[in-house]
């Protein structure tokens, strides 16, 4: 086995501590520290994953969260986690780990046919063929593609775990904890700004502490863990690490995802949390990425960054081989063979695309007698599942010529550093192309902007495009410092001064090597999730897909698991050459966010299960729920539906409750109506405005139904309206448009008509309101004793205030039944005192509660509409016969009324329904006239709004919108209502019971 | 140059290392004069010419696009293609686009992967019960099919679908069986190929920056790449309509939204149809690959740039979870935004306008993918014959001055 642990090194991980975990059911061990990638690796495990498209077997080529490659399940059923990158995950006790997109297992998957055939199955393959025969793509085709996509298995059930959110607000949020992260914080704190610095990993300091920097006269690490301890004295500075900033929104609004360590330690621990942090501004100090080289064989399981080589020594005593070559076009890469030989690690060889002076760095490397190939290239990588060697050829050339063949067991390679600009470019920053660097960095010029016009985001240290370490300090501290002063909070402070090793100039290498052919280019991987190859960028340029987004798309590069952060760079360099273009031209694809997949548990969080949404509750609800009620969610309230005695059905319970209101008496808990209080010295005026009928005429003590529409003319409310006293009325809504009706008035005072002296405000939860209604329903109410209800002091369509038994109650005579009808209002709080009153004292007439659908065949019986049966947005008043016409002064909805379609007389006007045989009509039918539209389907004049059996009438009725319905008064309508069977209905008057409204007064 | 694409084809590829594939769509230069310019290589636009040349005989045009093709909303969408909507209008022309998509990949030698797998939309209260109960009637005479399925049928149908969460239980849902998904950036690139094979012109990286008329009469647009003489327009730009209506010198019913869509990381597939859920606000599929595509309401303010607010997200991904629950521990992988153009009664505008020789199709708001083809065919014949045929008539603008409105919104709170 190539990799390994070493006897020493590692300092994130504790060598006392072991810890055991299973991979595809394979019991091993790690140390504590480990992340799961350096676990398996020091196991020997280099193969951990296989890649997305072709299967091809795959190592980690990473030690951090752009990893494209290792990517596993953790854990089973509803605890499991798909797609977890080994790279960054936190070896814990007793892990249990699969890998994923394989079968029947990792080390031999059938699915590598795929790579077998990879020849012609290039890039879009699938949209040059599967055409034929037809039903084949969704029946063959398809589902064959669909099985070997995906990469992890799903979850299954209910998530047991909890996610959690917290807001915060600071002046500065710094993204990253490396050094220039923690310069930038310190600086930025000084004038005591509240700052907050977020970390990704684990622990502070970032690449400098494995890089060797040093700053102030001291190494890295000693820096750095005295300024952490300085940044946690003081007040004003919050520090996180297990969190990384995933997301800035515009106007500093940014998100942060934190995996706390202390998770399922305890029940109050979150699994995840999300910070929803608004920022003056957000220092951007996230780092640079580490680009891949493009040579043939550079995806096979033992290639990795050299960045992630040497972390995996430095960090985790771990040896990635035993026989390692590098390969360069920089300088950063050298460390990596001084950090293997430091950890006493054979470096076969450097090899090294440019043909420059040696700097410094590589004097070092050279002074250990590690050979360096300058001007080289790797021809190809030797080995399958693993490397055994590579073979060199001169970098200039197209690699017909091999200079050297090297044994060795992994490579590592660098092709220079990519800032890491996604947090500058989420909220719309954008980027220059930077030649010399070889890098895209951000634009100072045409950053993101927030709500006072300035640019919010400051990038700093190598995100910012300062790759080398003193530079990079210096820059961060500048950030500090401007973002405290911009904030608001000056400060001063020296800047921290580091040193390291001079850095010769990069050679921008998009292929290894430079002119290299199809035979080399078909073997050298971009993105290597998606398995998207040199050939594959080239193809699709050659197929005109010129622009990057449509590269991007065609090729499928940069759209895998790791967003494109190891290959968006390259590939685009590439596309650059395909097309005879600059790189500065082809441009970019947008950073989008999240930074890393952002888990949707953390960002539903809390508001799961009964959280979900608030369930409104009338204060009668667990009476209702005591008495067999069966719900109707409506908005947000329940209501009882019916209430369903032991061996009833539902349709017998709703009969039953229709009947005894109609005999005797019943109460309905009407709370859940919108009450809404308008008051002020323009509140008739305002009302006037709203309702289609004249509100500020109705006299103190009355009340009058109304119906609203909308600017164009259709009905959207309606309920009755009391006037209160002189300046005040009380606005009865529908229950679902309670906070419609109240957002719309509020609308209209604010933009419109802010000058009224008008206030209105939302009762509707202040008041338990009962309906008692039948003809027994005066009786009832007066057992109570206390305010006259009679017919002389209080008829129909009146209001009276008073003591009512013990309440203080307002009381409505209004009927929405057709019965003798009273609705009671208390404050919320009484409302059970009441409705345990109330049926006491109704016992001896047998009275009953009814639900929401006994109320509404009563209403249908009775002709009454209902706002969202007989309306849907399209329906106006005078459709529904209610009088608008007569109104001459303005208000909401006449202009849309004297539109000419809203005058047609050919428009559906409301109607009964009777079957000929007393027969039930099903909801939502339409009547057909037997024509056919100018686009062939079948010509309707009519359709059921409403559609009941009436225990009342002992047959089925319903209420309808018929062209020109009123008009025809006894014609049959057909009404197809399955492929073969249609139904006939007269048209009828809509008043199907007690048409002259006698039972009204009882 | 157009090699016919099959799986021949591909293997004839392999042994030249796929060296001999044209280009998709040529890149000429701009005449001086075409006979029909349509502005906007989106969906529409690109279908619109298509049609012209396909069903009309016109291939003297020119399709300019400001960016890179397909780059709007066509290539932003989640691919939701149905046509179980009310109004009789709206199914007609989506029953035709529908219709259109089940053979577009052999009629365009391109694979579309138009995958009629079956859109559910839930209801999830008596309301929307009664509501959807509506719409299948209407779609039977329509000559839709759908059909009202029960909560047993969802589940059979959904496995990872709870129909009992605590807050809205799953009542039933109106099922449309051949409703689906498509690839929506093949659905430009094939149209685009097909365009480009007759002869016509796509410019990419011309934006129309002026209209130009000559007595009442439209003859022709300056672009950033020079002006362009035609006889007549076709503006074809989804949410920029408002700023060409400008240039043509007309007002449009129209407002610009975001409406934002995110997808997950590629799971093993869990869900083989497009499930909807109005009353929460949020609907799910999972493409090929094994991302879970979801997407919610519109954001509630106007704006142009493509990023939405984070709320809408929160909310959208609050409602699946619910819905869906073993979505919590997937991550999402990309979240993005687009830029919608809203009318008043949420359909389409296919209309001619106040210029003569000037046609516009807009409006098509949250739910216009499903609808390009047929859009196409009607603005294609609108344009032909400089009046609107039966199915583009309903859509005109002047139904806006008569209250003439085609209102989807009756039928479901989200149209996509
Ligand atoms: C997040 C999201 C999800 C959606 N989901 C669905 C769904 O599931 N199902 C569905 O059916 N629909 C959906 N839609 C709607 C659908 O995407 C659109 O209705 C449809 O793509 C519109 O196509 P189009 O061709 O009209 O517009 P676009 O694709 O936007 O094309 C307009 C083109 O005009 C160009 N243009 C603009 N101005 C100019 C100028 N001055 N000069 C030249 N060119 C110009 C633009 O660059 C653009 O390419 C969704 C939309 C979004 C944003």
């Amino acid at each position: 086995m190539s990799a390994h642990r070493l006897e020493t090194g590692g300092r994130l991980i504790d060598r006392t501590r072991r810890v055991r975990f299973t991979f595809d059911d394979a019991p091993l061990r790690g140390q504590a520290g480990d992340t799961l990638a350096s676990a398996l690796l020091a196991e020997g495990r280099m193969l951990q994953g296989r890649s997305f498209k072709y299967h091809r077997p795959r190592g980690p080529v990473t030690a951090d969260s752009a990893e494209p490659n290792a990517l596993m399940g953790l854990d089973t059923g509803a605890r499991a986690e798909p797609n977890v990158r080994a790279t960054s995950v936190q070896l814990s006790e007793g892990m249990v780990v699969h890998s994923q997109n394989r079968w029947p297992s990792l080390a031999f998957d059938v699915g590598r046919i795929a790579d077998r055939l990879a020849r012609v199955l290039p890039a879009g393959f699938y949209y040059k063929t599967f055409l034929w025969p037809r039903p084949f793509w969704k029946h063959v085709y398809e589902p064959l593609i669909r099985r070997a996509a995906g990469l992890g298995r799903a979850p299954e059930g209910v998530d047991p775990d909890r996610y959690e959110q917290l807001h915060a607000f600071a002046d500065v949020v710094v993204a990253g904890g490396g050094v220039a992260g923690l310069a930038a914080a310190w600086a930025a704190a000084q004038g005591g700004a509240r700052v907050i610095v977020l970390e990704e990993t684990g622990h502070w300091g970032g690449r400098a502490v494995v890089d060797g920097l040093v700053i102030d006269g001291h190494p890295a690490e000693a820096w750095v863990t005295a300024t952490v301890a300085a940044l946690e004295g003081l007040a004003n500075v919050t520090l996180r690490t297990n969190t990384s900033l995933t997301a800035v929104h515009d106007h500093g609004y940014v998100l942060a995802d934190e995996w706390p360590q202390d998770a399922g330690a305890g029940i109050a621990a979150p699994r995840q949390r999300l910070w929803r942090i608004r920022a003056g501004r957000v220092i951007a100090a996230n780092g640079a990425i580490e680009r891949p080289l493009a040579f043939a064989g550079n995806d096979v399981p033992g290639v990795m960054l050299a960045s992630a080589v040497r972390d995996y020594a430095v960090n985790y005593g771990v040896a990635v081989g035993r026989r390692v070559v590098v390969v360069t076009n920089n300088d950063d890469a050298y460390r990596t063979a001084l950090a293997l030989r430091e950890a006493g690690v054979e470096v076969a060889a450097v090899v090294d695309a440019r043909d420059t002076l040696p700097g410094p760095l590589a004097q070092q490397v050279r002074a250990h007698g590690i050979p360096i190939h300058d001007g080289s290239a790797i021809e190809a990588v030797q080995g399958d599942i693993g490397v055994t060697g590579v073979t060199l050829c001169r970098h200039s050339g197209n690699g017909a010529c091999v200079s050297a063949q090297i044994a060795c067991d992994a490579v590592a390679m660098s092709g220079g550093w990519s800032p890491a600009v996604h947090l500058w470019s989420h909220a719309g920053g954008k980027v220059v192309w930077d030649a010399d660097g070889a890098m895209f960095r951000p634009d100072p010029a045409q950053g993101p902007t927030g709500h006072d016009g300035a640019v919010f985001v400051i990038p700093a240290g190598a995100a910012a495009g300062a790759l080398w370490g003193p530079q990079a300090l210096a820059d961060a501290h500048a950030a500090g410092l401007r973002a405290a002063a911009e904030t608001g909070h000056p400060g001063h402070t020296p800047a921290p001064v580091a040193e390291a090793p001079e850095e010769r100039a990069i050679l921008p290498v998009w292929t290894m090597p430079e002119g290299a052919g199809p035979r080399l280019k078909s073997r050298m991987f971009l993105d290597f999730q998606n398995d998207v190859k040199v050939t594959d960028v080239e193809l699709a340029a050659r197929e005109g897909f010129e622009s990057v987004e449509h590269a991007k798309r065609y090729t499928t590069l940069g759209m895998a698991t790791d967003q494109g952060k190891l290959s968006n760079i390259n590939g685009l360099a590439v596309l650059a050459a395909a097309r005879g273009a600059g790189i500065a031209e082809t441009g970019t694809t947008t950073f989008r966010p999240p930074w890393t997949p952002l888990t949707l548990g953390a960002i539903a969080a809390e508001a799961r299960g009964e959280l979900f949404q608030a369930v409104r509750e009338t204060p009668m609800h667990a009476w209702h729920a005591a008495h067999g009620a069966r719900w109707e969610p409506v908005g947000q309230w329940r209501r009882p539906h019916a209430y369903v005695r032991p061996g009833e059905t539902p349709a017998k319970a709703v009969n039953r409750e229709v009947l005894n209101t109609r005999q005797t008496v019943g109460v309905l808990d009407a709370s859940t109506l919108g009450k809404i209080l308008v008051r002020g010295p323009d509140a008739g005026r305002f009302l006037d405005m709203l309702y289609t009928g004249t509100m500020s005429t109705l006299a103190v003590g009355r009340c009058r139904y109304g119906v609203m529409c909308t600017e164009n003319g259709f009905v959207f409310d309606d309920g009755v309206v009391a006037r209160i006293d002189a300046t005040t009325w009380l606005c009865h809504t529908t229950t679902g448009g309670a906070e419609a009706v109240h957002g719309w008035m509020e609308d209209w005072l604010q933009c419109e008509w802010w000058d009224w002296k008008v206030h209105v405000i939302d009762l509707t939860e202040q008041l338990a309101q009962i309906a008692v209604a039948g003809p027994n329903a005066r009786r009832v109410l007066q057992k109570l004793g206390g305010m006259d209800l009679s017919a002389d002091a209080l008829g129909h369509m009146r209001w009276a205030a008073g003591r009512l038994g013990d309440f203080d109650a307002r009381v409505l005579r209004v009927s929405f039944s057709g019965e003798l009808g009273f609705e009671v209002a208390v404050p919320a709080s009484q409302g059970p005192a009441l409705w345990d009153r109330l049926m006491a004292a109704g016992a001896e007439w047998g009275i009953m509660p009814y639900g929401t659908e006994a109320l509404h065949v009563m209403r249908a019986e009775k002709g009454f509409i209902m706002v969202g049966d007989e309306t849907d947005g399209t329906v106006t008043p005078g459709d529904l016969g209610l009088p608008t016409g007569a109104k001459k002064a303005d208000f909401l909805g006449k202009r849309g009324l004297e539109r000419s379609h809203l005058r047609d007389p050919e428009r559906w006007r409301l109607v009964g329904l009777e079957t000929l045989t007393g027969s039930v009509l099903p909801h939502g039918a339409y009547s057909v006239t037997g024509g056919y539209t100018d686009t062939y389907q079948r010509e309707t004049d009519g359709r059921v709004t409403s559609s009941y059996y009436s225990p009342t009438l002992g047959r089925g009725i319903a209420l309808g919108l018929v062209r020109r319905g009123p008009e025809r008064m006894g014609e049959v309508l057909t009404f197809p209502v399955g492929a073969a069977s249609q139904m006939k209905a007269r048209i009828v008057d809509p008043v199907f019971f007690d048409p002259q409204g006698g039972r009204l007064d009882g | 140059m157009r090699m016919s694409h099959s799986a021949l084809a591909l293997v004839r590829g392999a042994l030249t290392g796929h060296t001999g594939w044209p280009r998709t769509w040529d890149s000429p230069l701009p005449r001086d004069r075409y006979k029909v310019i349509v502005v906007g290589a989106g969906g529409h636009g690109l279908a619109t010419a298509y049609y012209l040349g396909r069903n009309h005989g016109i291939t003297d045009v020119a399709v300019l696009e400001k960016g890179w093709l397909g780059g709007g909303n066509t290539g932003r969408n989640t691919t939701i293609i149905r046509s179980n909507y009310l109004q009789d209008a709206s199914s007609a022309i989506y029953e035709k686009s529908r219709a259109l998509y089940e053979g577009l990949s052999q009629e365009l030698n391109y694979n579309v992967m138009f995958s009629p797998r079956g859109v559910m939309m839930l209801a999830q209260t008596e309301h929307e019960v009664r509501g959807y109960l509506r719409t299948a009637r209407a779609n039977y005479l329509q000559g839709v099919e759908t059909r009202f399925i029960t909560p047993e049928e969802v589940q059979k149908r959904v496995p990872i679908i709870r129909l009992d969460g605590p807050r809205y239980p799953v009542l039933g849902a109106l099922w449309q069986p051949r409703a689906g998904t498509a690839r929506h950036d093949a659905v430009a690139w094939g149209y685009a190929r097909a365009c480009s094979a007759m002869g016509m012109h796509i410019l990419e990286n011309c934006e129309v920056t002026g209209v130009r008329s000559d007595a009442g009469r439209v003859s022709g647009v300056e672009t950033t790449r020079g002006a362009i003489g035609c006889e007549r327009l076709a503006i074809v730009v989804a949410g920029h309509s408002g700023r060409l209506a400008q240039m043509a010198g007309f007002r449009l019913p129209v407002e610009s939204v975001t409406l934002q869509a995110l997808v997950s990381e590629p799971v093993k597939p869990c869900m083989d149809v497009v499930v909807m859920a109005n009353t929460v606000h949020g609907y799910l599929s999972q493409s090929d690959k094994g991302e879970m595509v979801i997407g919610g309401g519109a954001d509630g303010f106007n704006n142009f740039t493509q990023r939405g607010s984070w709320h809408h997200i929160e909310e959208t991904v609050r409602a699946l979870v619910e819905t869906f629950p073993m979505l919590s521990r997937l991550k999402m992988l990309r979240q993005w935004g687009g830029v919608v153009d809203m009318t008043g009664d949420r359909s389409p505008i296919l209309s001619p306008t106040p210029l003569g020789g000037c046609y516009i199709n807009c409006g098509w708001g949250t739910g216009g993918f499903k609808a390009i083809p047929g859009s196409g065919w009607a603005m294609a014949e609108m344009v032909a014959n400089e009046a609107p045929g039966p199915l583009a008539a309903p859509f005109g603008l002047e139904r806006f001055r008569e209250g003439r409105f085609i209102d989807e919104s009756v039928a479901a709170g989200v149209a996509h």
